[in-house]
């Protein structure tokens, strides 16, 4: 499988690690988002059969997290974006 | 008797070792200071500022970039190994320091890495086996990190009979295993 990286072009798959759910960006604030909100992001993640966004780690390469949209039953990779780029335009500043 | 305080190469040796494997020499380099350069956040402009009044390259990514008397690598988005000579340069960090006032964080790295540097007319046939980097459609100053034998790299192609490698100095004596067995293979 050969991933699209933004900077560096295409990669194989082998030189990445996988996290998981992108999702997993977005944790809630364990003190005011309530049990409930947590809970649900500690534990529950969606298992589509579809498109799904994942986080990628670009462990022997530059070290970037990336946000790969990939197609659960297809395996195509229709997209691959920079995590610092998504979390920057999900307004975060950091 | 072996002057007691001379510093070891990565190899455990007074001096670095060279070896020639048929049309392949690898040459361990010890005469190179290294240090890692990160832009602090926020300070793109600042550190880029600076780094060009002093005429320090900051490479695009992938690219190495040769310069005097710091050459650079491109190694992450923000940020670059710079490479000096280590007779005059051997604290690389109290040199880069000052030129980058606060605006980028600087690490020294000498001895984390060995560095082999490999010549020969063609070292594709070499690094087709030895890694995933696609070598011969790479062009010349590229700079990647790449996996030789489990061992995680940094391969910059000078040409396509030069390349220089970083590898963990921990790992030094495997790194050169690798290369020997392999240039061995193509015999």
């Amino acid at each position: 499988m050969i991933i699209h990286h933004p900077i560096l072009g295409p990669r194989d798959s082998q030189e990445f690690v996988y996290l998981g759910d992108a999702s997993l960006m977005n944790r809630p604030d364990g003190l005011t988002a309530g049990i409930e909100a947590f809970h649900d992001y500690l534990y529950n993640r969606d298992n589509p059969a579809g498109e799904h966004r994942e986080l990628w780690y670009h462990e022997q390469g530059d070290r970037s997290w990336l946000v790969v949209t990939r197609n659960t039953v297809t395996h195509e990779i229709v997209r691959v974006e920079l995590a610092r780029d998504v979390a920057k335009a999900a307004g975060r500043t950091k | 008797m072996a002057e007691p305080l001379h510093a070891l190469t990565a190899l455990g040796h007074a001096a670095p070792k060279s070896l020639a494997i048929g049309p392949v020499a690898i040459s361990e380099r010890f005469d190179v200071a290294l240090a890692s350069l990160a832009i602090r956040n926020g300070r793109d402009g600042d550190v880029a500022a600076a780094a060009g009044k002093a005429g320090l390259p900051l490479p695009d990514p992938a690219r190495f970039q040769a310069g005097t008397p710091f050459s650079a690598f491109w190694v992450a988005p923000g940020m670059w190994f710079v490479e000096a000579a280590f007779e005059t340069h051997e604290d690389i960090e109290a040199a880069l320091k000052p030129i980058f006032a606060g605006a980028a964080s600087i690490t020294e790295q000498t001895d984390a890495w060995v560095r082999f540097d490999l010549g020969a007319p063609d070292l594709q046939p070499l690094f087709e086996r030895l890694s995933n980097v696609d070598f011969a459609r790479s062009p010349d100053g590229f700079a990647t990190r790449t996996v030789i034998e489990h061992i995680g790299c940094y391969l910059i192609r000078h040409g396509k009979g030069a390349v220089t490698l970083y590898g963990p100095r921990s790992s030094a004596a495997s790194l050169l295993h690798a290369l020997e067995v392999t240039a061995r293979s193509l015999l």
